[in-house]
């Protein structure tokens, strides 16, 4: 355990982490989408033989490469730092946390890297079917290596599959399919994907546009709006209906967090969901933590409850329940109570790794015999093991401004870009998508609106999961590789400026490559 | 039945096989680090970055798997390692960070920093990768300094977290040592997949001088290592002790180690000696399975036979070994069924490498239309 915590190292640690991830997801979610989307469109040049096609095909691989080798760079990075800044954790996880990234880097990263080269390289070297079948691969292996990760990171939300060993102090997977079909990975992972098929449709959709206000590769131009309005309408479709699967998840698996995310403060039955709504501090406060009420709100009645629960009677319990308990009426153990058993759980494991010291065979086997074999002990004691490390209990709280807004701008983006697909794919059909030149415009402006959402579901995903690196067993502080403040400040500034000035790169050399246009980007 | 004692063993061979190939594909960055000093003039330069530049994935894709698996397969080393040598591990992420971008955007129009600042990430990741690299797995031999509490969180003995490992003359050698393997390796690779006369003969040249630097570095690091006491791991008290000769005993123990270690040596060196004496274009194959072989074999000697794989220099007892760093008995055996999949991969990484690289490039593709960086 770590005897004299050191806040800095703790923020500028989650700083670096936040940092790195947040420039990762800037090219991730076009690198899923846009392979699929290029997939399609080689796809259409191989049957028809049409050369326009091919053309089309290699413009927006052109794009596809840019970005797609700054989301390698940065995603080696966020691996690494698991082990550099977060060792604690590393170990205390890695028996489970480890197989899918080891999984991930087997199956899907050879598979994307090595059919990327015959992708880029291949034209004039292999075969046209041989070419489509590696510009599948690759779009395949994108998106299996999002799978993996994202199973990892489902199981930091909802830990499953698992059971504490006291004799290596960590969790050790007891069934790799629980961890693989954790609810929430499986949702995580479907409502990503198809965020990024989304994203990366917005991507096509904007630039399309940006020609055709430029009266410029009309033919192109027309014909990725409508693969992309398509791709993204029905992508957009599955977001909402993942989307909502998983809000159900979150509900059941990290209540605080969907209290959180609704700034939904005190439990009740037939609760509204809030559409939209504006925060502002209130005097009232839950222990030291100020409460947040609604300077304005759209509210729909009885929907949260319909849906967690599938009917507006359904109880929803609020920040103030989860936090203080409702033992006799809800069966909802209070923070309190959880620190208490937590304490008590770590109490038995510091008695026990010091019997282990001192080499008392006799208290091992008691230990042992009274609590480590005792099922009841264990689901009701080492189930809340990371609360013990809480100071208070409304410690447990998460960031709710920063959740409720996360979320809500999320979920409005996602439906206005519903809207803006299924315009594309009628006025594309309709023949006069050029003529309105207002809707052209907005296709263009919802390119950073698409970045800010989905950058928003992540922000949500893990400032929403505070105070925990694992849900219920391990708190961030806990987790920290002890390292000075001083060398992850420094790391952190460097990573801050390398990322950037890579970033200012890539778009330079998109802009350009978009502006030369597809008939000749090779110049 | 699978023995738990069977997995561990299994899955260091896993790592040192992965080892052993990264080491081979850093032929890349080998090739990287004479951007500046092998190519006669620019279509040369430009031919020498495609070569490699196709290539680059695999070494990238191979580290990140490597860490990877280290992750699943013995996260208490993960956990200890990159959580203490901190800046050993930021320094090699930072030259395979800056290496990602280079190849894309160094020829790309509009790019803000110029062609030739990424030309010097490319040297940058060439000398850096390998070397520091090279240095880290020295360690593996020499030690660290860092201790373990009784919750296995990592306590680093100095401020230089890592950086202290240059300061061991048996650490820069290994170091140097992969550095001129790796710029051996890209020699070999250029005279394989270039058709350029010019640069084959700046090629061939350089290659006895790399080679000889090479092997001088590693024959000191072998011999202080087979000179070197090492630490044993015994089931009853006290655990981990001293061993004299430890390296050696290991050699001596375990004779099939040793004749795969020979064989890579050998074929590491016939690959050179043909290139130079018969003037074949073939060497990188020999020298390439050679290296697989050989660091394959030495990963072997510091994992296998009891031994410790991550010694700690300050509190033996916190030393690492497959036994006490490793994942539980179902996380090895579930990933065990996942790695017979590696045939596959191996298989098809393969065919598309024969099928990019059946013709030869040449200067005339440099000034052809096409997707080049």
């Amino acid at each position: 355990m770590i005897e004299h915590l050191d806040m800095s190292l703790v923020d500028w640690s989650r700083a670096q982490f936040a940092l790195t991830a947040i420039y990762h997801w800037i090219f991730v979610p076009l690198t899923l989408g846009l392979s699929f989307l290029i997939a399609i469109m080689e796809t259409i040049y191989v049957r028809t033989g049409n050369e326009e096609w091919k053309k089309l095909t290699r413009f927006w691989m052109t794009l596809f490469g840019i970005n797609f080798a700054i989301g390698i760079a940065t995603g080696i990075i966020l691996e690494f730092e698991f082990g550099t800044n977060w060792s604690n954790y590393s170990w205390f996880v890695g028996d489970i946390f480890g197989a899918p990234l080891a999984i991930e880097g087997i199956l899907a990263f050879f598979l994307e890297s090595t059919f990327v080269a015959v992708m880029f390289f291949g034209w004039n070297k292999v075969s046209k079917k041989f070419h489509l079948t590696s510009t599948w691969l690759v779009a395949v292996g994108a998106n299996l290596s999002a799978l993996w990760i994202l199973v990892a990171n489902a199981w930091m939300q909802n830990p499953v599959g698992m059971i504490f060993n006291p004799d290596t102090a960590r969790n050790e997977m007891v069934s790799f399919w629980a961890v693989l079909f954790n609810p929430v990975a499986v949702d995580k992972f479907l409502h990503t994907i198809f965020s990024g098929f989304l994203l990366a449709s917005i991507f096509v959709l904007g630039i399309s546009a940006w020609f055709l206000l430029k009266k410029r590769e009309g033919w192109m131009a027309k014909r990725s709006i409508l693969i992309a309005a398509i791709f993204g309408l029905v992508s957009s479709l599955t977001v909402v209906f993942t989307g909502d699967n998983s809000a159900r998840t979150i509900a059941s698996v990290q209540p605080v967090k969907f209290a959180a995310m609704e700034a939904h403060y005190y439990g009740s039955e037939n609760a509204g969901l809030t559409a939209f709504g504006v925060l502002k501090k209130s005097d009232k406060k839950i222990g030291e933590k100020e409460i947040l009420d609604f300077s304005f709100r759209i509210k729909i009645p009885g929907f949260l409850s319909i849906m967690t629960g599938g009917d507006k009677n359904t109880y929803v319990p609020g920040i103030k329940d989860l936090v203080y308990g409702e033992e006799d009426s809800r069966q909802i153990l209070s923070v309190a109570d959880k620190i208490r058993q937590g304490i008590f759980a770590r109490d038995v494991l510091n008695d026990y790794k010091r019997a282990i010291m001192f080499n008392d065979t006799e208290q091992i086997r008691v230990i042992k015999k009274q609590y480590f074999q005792d099922k009841k002990f264990m689901n009701e004691n080492f189930r809340y093991f990371g609360y013990a490390s809480l100071m208070k209990p409304e410690d447990a709280v998460p960031n709710v401004a920063l959740s409720f807004y996360s979320f809500h701008l999320m979920v409005m983006l996602g439906f206005f870009f519903i809207l803006v697909f299924a315009a594309s794919v009628f006025l594309v059909l309709k023949g006069s998508i050029s003529k309105h030149r207002w809707f052209l415009w907005i296709a263009l402006l919802s390119i950073p609106l698409a970045y800010i959402a989905s950058e928003a579901g992540w922000v949500l995903t893990e400032a929403g999961r505070q105070p925990w690196i694992i849900q219920d067993l391990m708190p961030v502080t806990r987790g920290v590789s002890q390292i000075s403040a001083s060398s992850v400040m420094t790391t952190f500034i460097l990573f801050a400026i390398l990322f950037t000035a890579l970033l200012i790169a890539e778009v330079s050399i998109m802009l350009r490559q978009i502006k030369t246009g597809p008939k000749h980007q090779e110049d | 039945m699978i023995s738990y004692v069977f997995l561990q063993h299994y899955w260091w061979m896993i790592i040192s096989l992965l080892a052993g190939l990264l080491v081979f594909l850093m032929f890349v960055q080998g090739g990287q680090s004479m951007i500046f000093s092998l190519p006669g003039n620019e279509t040369q330069k430009k031919m020498l970055v495609n070569a490699m530049g196709r290539k680059w994935e695999f070494t990238f894709t191979t580290l990140v798997t490597f860490g990877g698996a280290f992750f699943a397969s013995f996260p208490l080393f993960y956990a200890t390692s990159f959580g203490g040598a901190y800046w050993v591990w930021i320094a090699i992420l930072f030259s395979f960070v800056i290496q990602a971008v280079a190849y894309e955007y160094r020829s790309k129009p509009a790019n803000v920093f110029g062609q030739k600042t990424f030309d010097i990430f490319l040297l940058i990741n060439g000398a850096l990768g390998p070397f520091l690299i090279g240095t880290a797995v020295a360690t593996f031999f020499t030690g660290s300094n860092f201790s373990l509490d009784y919750m296995n969180s990592v306590k680093w003995g100095t401020g230089w977290h890592g950086l202290e490992a240059l300061l061991d003359a048996r650490n820069i050698a290994l170091g140097l040592a992969v550095l001129f393997l790796a710029r051996t390796n890209g020699l070999l690779y250029i005279l394989n997949t270039i058709d350029d006369d010019d640069l084959s003969a700046r090629s061939a040249k350089r290659l006895i001088v790399n080679a000889v630097c090479f092997l001088v570095f590693f024959l000191f690091f072998l011999v202080t290592l087979m000179l070197s006491a090492g630490l044993t791991f015994t089931s009853g008290a006290p655990g981990i002790v001293v061993e004299h000769y430890k390296y050696l005993h290991n050699f001596i123990q375990m004779p099939a180690v040793l004749i795969i270690f020979l064989a890579g040596v050998i074929a590491v060196i016939a690959g050179i000696g043909i290139t130079v004496f018969q003037g074949s274009r073939k060497g990188i194959w020999y020298t390439g399975a050679g290296t697989v072989v050989t660091v394959f074999a030495l990963f072997l000697v510091a994992g296998f036979n009891n031994s410790t794989f991550y010694p700690s220099v300050s509190d033996f007892r916190s030393s690492l070994t497959i036994y006490n760093a490793s994942s539980s008995y179902f996380t090895l055996k579930t990933m065990m069924y996942v790695s017979f999949i590696i045939p596959f991969v191996a298989a098809y990484i393969w065919y598309a490498w024969k099928a990019i690289n059946k013709s030869k490039i040449t200067s005339g593709e440099m000034n052809e239309e096409g997707p080049l960086y």
